[in-house]
């Protein structure tokens, strides 16, 4: 029975290496293994056999019917990869194709510069307040030190409402209104960037609604140079880490001193191109010491309190970063230019 | 304020600064330098020539064939000038001169007569003609018969002058004066100065006041006037080098008169006026308030209304001036005039900026009147001008002045430490820094132990307080040394409100959701300022804001609706074949309760979205699937889901939007917002297609958004759903069936979603058939079928007797 046993292993391992297809597969596992297959022909011969050779017969049947199995198992594994295969080739397809569209939507560059400068001050303490557009002369200007008939009001052509409220002409009032609801009692870190607007005529560089972003500190013993240290932060953050800064003598009411800060350009690193006008420098923001006056006003006493303020049109600051040749595209909202600035 | 170079030279010691230097000097310590021109390119081989004799062309009637003696040599030159004539002093461009517009000089033959050089205008040697005197604006350039033969006309003509372009701020009215900005460069380049000569050797024979009376109604506006009288004034051209001076300072030389008063002006800051004496009407000056109804013609011609409220000079009976503005025609200085009244006054600079206004006339000297004038500089400003009448204009100068004078001429005095300079600046100055600094711009000052007191000079009016000099110690002694530090001390964790946040959120979402963010105008026209109102507000309690006095009527009025200007938005792009878009704003809109408003508006920030042409587009595969209602809705459902917001949708109807496709949004049972497709008739006034828009009231959102949301378990316990279809009729909306049954199922129905909408054939006539899935679950156990189907017939039994409907079997 031995012999009949590898007999039988070799021939249906021979079979089943030969078998072409599924069908053919099948047909190995009844001839071999089914009812009426050779293997279980064999063992109806058991019977006759001694109790000694029994088990060992019995073993060896076990193997030769686990070996055949494994050999089917293999074998139909093979032909159904085979014909997975050849069925996944016929399903090749052009890859280069374009995919289906997704809708990239976005923020207007104009929100991402102001995000991105809210941030940057954010991480240095700053808290951010708003306020509203329509503003008091009160607070837009004598809050700010700009009485009535004050010369300077002519810097800010401002579109009236009524002779007390006006579209506001910058973000200052935020300040007036802040230091004001504080009542002098604590210090102050804040910014607060918003609309404003003016009587200018739209051209390439000035358009009647812009967006400021203005800053306020207020403590005990805020000196100019923490206004410049400030200021350098802020320009190496946005403009690089290589531009340096310089501050020259300006002119603001609600600051004293006042001054403008210029950025070393990067187009010419300083050296001078059409840009920067031939100079090294492009002029950013003002800011100065915030005015004793403007101080006093909101019930902070100048001789305890110090503080500076900075600010900047944001439109002014986007398009130096972006190389923007003209401010009416961040209102004409033309999708080409929106769609550039996607991840700005 | 344009500074000439060579002007400056006068006062302060330039010779180690070139204009670029200068310019960056001044523009780092002071005053603004927005740029630095020369009068005209360097040209050489230009020379003063002698016309010794001038006569016709013989072949042509317009030339003029000149014998021209430039020094070493004679030459022939043609010329076409109408003004050139025999015995004057010209400018010479010799054969091989390359002139300023390119042209180059060669030797010609002109009509068959040989032209050796050419004889130059102003314009020719690169002047800007609009400063060019009129009298030579047609032809060429004479000199004053002292000018030397062969002498470069470079120099003579101050051609090599470099004008730097200041920009002088409101507070630093004195750097509109030579004076002014010499005293600001002496102490930026620590040099002294050196002040014009005021010296004057009046004619003791004549007294002033025996031909002219002062007499002041308005004191308050006009503190001092002083009125001098120079005699037998000879009308004729200034010095060159003073029409020099003027030129490159942007002012057109007229005659030595008008020429010197302007010089004075320019020198001084202070402006002056100068009367015909003789066509003054009377002997006696009268400064009073205008009258209404009261008329004068001015230098212009132009008949001017006056009113109380304007200053006026009189001869007694009639104005004569509008004080600090302009003077009348009828007693201005002509080619005749023999005998001046020259007026040096203050007038108040409220006063004065009321006149400009009202007329619209700003002058050289309403500007310095407006801006603020040295008080101790009127009286001087006017000897200085007798001055250079009585030695340019042969005048003989009246003794004395007749002045009536009020004026606060005191200087102020500010006291200030080292010490606290130096908590402010944040630096460790010593006190010598702070004094030489003080020293440099010619502030006196006293020491009283730690403090020093300063005496402001007069002439800076923008000096008052102890943070005033302040700027004036760290402008001079350079901003370069400050160092840099950071507020130290107090420290807050700073942030953004939830407010704040929740609109960045928005934005987030969007932006991932495809729309592109717009940035639009507040100011729109009348009419689209009050359209597309959010349900919140109430058609005749939403006032607009308009403005006083709009530039256009485009951006007159503030916005209700950010919708308008989206559209607009979208016209502009879809005018340049951009046409599919999808575009979203946050912004505030401005409502006022008030139809006369009185106080500020009501600010609402709100969302909206536009959406136009397509909004899936995969062409290879045929798919193109345009806006519609549902994208849009979409879009607002998706946002409230990321809010986790419930909101409903309710059919409404909109002025300007397609009456059968729009939905009122609400949140807890207030209308917050709408969306919906734009009526075709709205669509086609701003030259869109089918556009659908959304717009929400954000701050219903702010007020009961979570900021941070609670935790709910997550369910632990199998869901069983179950579908069910009722036959509706058309006219009843599939969402308010929704809400009933999701009412009627709770607590056990957690989900009720629509996922069949049929109507047509197999259909009765007006009816349609709408398919719910019904989630069941509870979060503590496992459902039974039987609660399941008990709470199941009972959704059927409710919504079939309150819709009239049936179960579609």
């Amino acid at each position: 029975m031995k012999e009949e046993l590898q007999a039988i292993e070799q021939e249906a391992l021979a079979a089943i290496e030969k078998a072409e297809n599924s069908q053919a597969v099948q047909e190995m596992k009844v001839k071999y293994l089914g009812k009426k297959g050779s293997l279980t022909t064999v063992l109806r011969g058991m019977g006759k056999l001694s109790k000694e050779e029994r088990p060992v017969i019995g073993e060896l049947a076990n193997n030769v019917r686990e070996s055949i199995t494994e050999a089917l198992e293999a074998k139909t594994e093979k032909l159904e990869r085979e014909a997975l295969n050849e069925q996944l080739e016929t399903e090749t397809i052009d890859v280069t194709l374009p995919g289906n569209p997704v809708h990239v939507g976005g923020r207007h560059l104009l929100t991402s510069i102001m995000e991105e400068i809210e941030d940057l001050f954010i991480g240095m303490g700053y808290e951010v307040k708003e306020g509203p557009e329509v503003e008091t002369d009160y607070y837009n200007f004598e809050k700010l030190n700009l009485p009535k008939n004050h010369p300077a009001r002519d810097m800010q052509d401002t579109f009236f409402i009524t002779n007390e409220l006006l579209l506001r002409t910058q973000t200052s009032p935020v300040q007036a209104r802040t230091m004001e609801a504080y009542q002098g009692k604590r210090p102050i870190k804040m910014i607060c960037p918003g609309k404003v607007y003016r009587r200018d005529t739209d051209d390439a560089t000035h358009s009647h609604q812009f967006r400021q972003i203005e800053g306020l500190v207020v403590d005990k013993n805020i000196t100019l140079s923490d206004l410049k240290g400030t200021l350098d932060v802020f320009a190496k953050k946005m403009f690089g880490k290589d531009r340096e800064i310089r501050l020259r003598p300006s002119f603001f009411p609600f600051t004293e001193p006042s001054v403008e800060m210029d950025v070393s350009c990067k187009v010419c690193n300083g050296k001078g191109c059409s840009v920067c006008k031939h100079t090294g420098w492009i002029e950013i923001l003002g800011g100065g010491m915030v005015h004793p006056r403007v101080l006093e006003m909101s019930g902070y006493d100048s001789t305890v309190y110090s503080g500076f303020a900075f600010g900047m049109g944001q439109e002014r600051i986007a398009m130096l970063k972006y190389g923007v040749n003209d401010i009416r595209h961040f209102y004409t909202n033309d999708v080409r230019f929106l769609s550039q600035y996607h991840q700005a | 304020m344009l500074v000439s170079y060579n002007w400056l030279r006068n006062y302060v010691n330039l010779d180690h600064v070139t204009p670029e230097e200068l310019a960056e000097k001044i523009t780092r310590s002071g005053i603004e330098v927005e740029g630095v021109e020369y009068l005209a390119p360097a040209v050489e081989n230009i020379v003063v020539g002698y016309v010794k004799s001038c006569e016709k062309h013989p072949d042509a009637d317009k030339l003029n064939l000149c014998q021209v003696d430039v020094g070493e040599e004679s030459l022939q030159i043609v010329c076409g000038a109408p003004n050139v004539g025999e015995g004057q002093k010209v400018a010479v461009a010799k054969p091989g001169t390359k002139l300023p517009n390119g042209m180059k000089i060669k030797k010609v033959k002109l009509r068959g007569v040989e032209s050796n050089g050419m004889i130059c205008s102003l314009q020719e040697l690169g002047l800007d003609e609009k400063y060019i005197p009129t009298d030579v604006a047609e032809g060429i350039f004479v000199f004053p018969e002292d000018a030397e033969v062969g002498t470069p006309v470079q120099e003579l003509l101050n051609l090599d002058d470099a004008v730097l372009d200041l920009d002088v701020l409101a507070n630093r009215p004195d750097a509109l004066s030579m004076l002014g900005v010499a005293y600001d460069v002496a102490a930026v380049l620590d040099q002294p100065i050196h002040l014009p000569d005021e010296n004057l050797n009046a004619d003791e024979s004549i007294q002033a006041e025996d031909y002219i009376d002062v007499k002041i109604d308005s004191i308050e506006n006009n503190p001092y006037y002083g009125a001098f009288v120079i005699r037998d004034v000879e009308i004729k051209p200034a010095p060159l080098w003073m029409r020099n001076y003027l030129m490159a300072s942007g002012i057109r030389p007229i005659n030595n008169v008008v020429d010197i008063t302007n010089f004075v002006l320019l020198e001084y800051g202070q402006p002056l006026h100068a009367f015909d004496y003789d066509r003054f009407g009377s002997k006696e000056v009268v400064i009073r308030q205008g009258k209404e109804n009261e008329t004068m013609i001015t230098l212009d011609d132009q008949e001017r209304q006056l009113n109380e409220k304007n200053l006026v000079i009189t001869n007694g009976k009639e104005p004569v001036a509008l004080a600090g503005v302009m003077g009348g025609a009828d007693s201005e200085v002509t080619d005749e005039t023999t005998n001046i009244l020259l007026e040096a006054a203050y007038f108040d600079a409220a006063s004065v900026r009321h006149t400009v206004k009202q007329t619209g006339l700003r002058s050289e000297s309403s500007t310095r009147f407006e801006k603020g004038v040295d008080p101790n500089r009127v009286k001087r400003a006017g000897i200085r001008a007798c001055s250079l009448l009585q030695k340019y204009a042969g005048g003989k100068v009246a003794a004395g002045v007749v002045e009536v004078d009020e004026l606060d001429k005191s200087e102020k005095s500010v006291t200030i430490t080292t010490s606290k300079v130096n908590q402010r600046l944040g630096m460790e100055l010593d006190e010598k820094d702070v004094t030489s600094v003080l020293a440099r711009l010619q502030f006196e000052f006293s020491k009283n132990g730690e403090e020093i007191v300063v005496q402001v000079p007069t002439r800076r009016l923008d000096i008052s307080i102890f943070e005033d000099i302040l700027e004036e110690v760290i402008r001079i002694y350079g901003y370069d040394h400050l160092p840099y530090t950071i507020p130290q001390g107090w420290v807050q964790a700073g942030g953004l409100t939830d407010v704040q946040l929740l609109q960045r959120e928005i934005k987030n979402y969007l932006s991932s959701a495809g729309l592109m963010e717009t940035l639009t105008y507040s100011l729109t026209n009348k009419q689209d300022a009050s359209r597309f109102l959010t349900p919140d507000m109430e058609e005749g309690t939403a006032n607009t804001v308009g403005l006083a006095m709009p530039m256009s009527e485009e951006h007159s009025h503030l916005r209700l609706s950010l919708i308008p200007e989206m559209l607009r938005v979208l016209q502009h792009n879809v005018a340049r074949t951009q046409t599919d878009l999808a575009y979203y704003e946050i912004g505030k809109v401005f409502i006022s309760e008030e139809e006369q408003i009185t106080k500020q508006p009501i600010e609402n920030l709100h969302v909206a979205g536009a959406l136009t042409g397509l909004w899936h587009n995969h062409p290879w595969q045929q798919e193109k699937k345009p806006v519609d209602f549902y994208v849009a809705k979409g879009i607002v459902e998706g946002l409230f889901a990321h809010l986790e917001l419930d909101v409903t949708f309710v059919q409404t109807k909109m002025e300007d939007m397609h009456p059968g496709r729009c939905a009122e949004i609400r949140l807890n049972g207030k209308g917050i917002g709408y969306v919906g497709q734009i009526h075709p008739l709205v669509a086609k006034d701003f030259d869109v297609k089918e556009t659908y828009v959304f717009e929400i009231n954000l701050e219903s959102v702010f007020s009961v958004h979570q900021a941070t949301p609670s935790f709910t378990d997550i369910p632990r316990y199998p869901s069983v759903t179950r579908d069910i279809a009722f036959i509706l009729d058309n006219d009843v909306p599939a969402g308010e069936v929704q809400a009933v049954i999701k009412e009627t199922g709770a607590p056990l129905v957690k989900e009720v979603s629509i996922f069949d909408v049929y109507q047509g054939e197999h259909m009765e006539e007006g009816k349609k058939s709408v398919a719910y899935r019904l989630l069941y679950q509870d979060p503590s156990r496992t459902l039974k079928d039987d609660e399941v189907e008990t709470s199941y017939q009972a959704v059927v039994e409710k919504v079939n007797n309150q819709f009239g409907s049936y179960v579609r079997s």
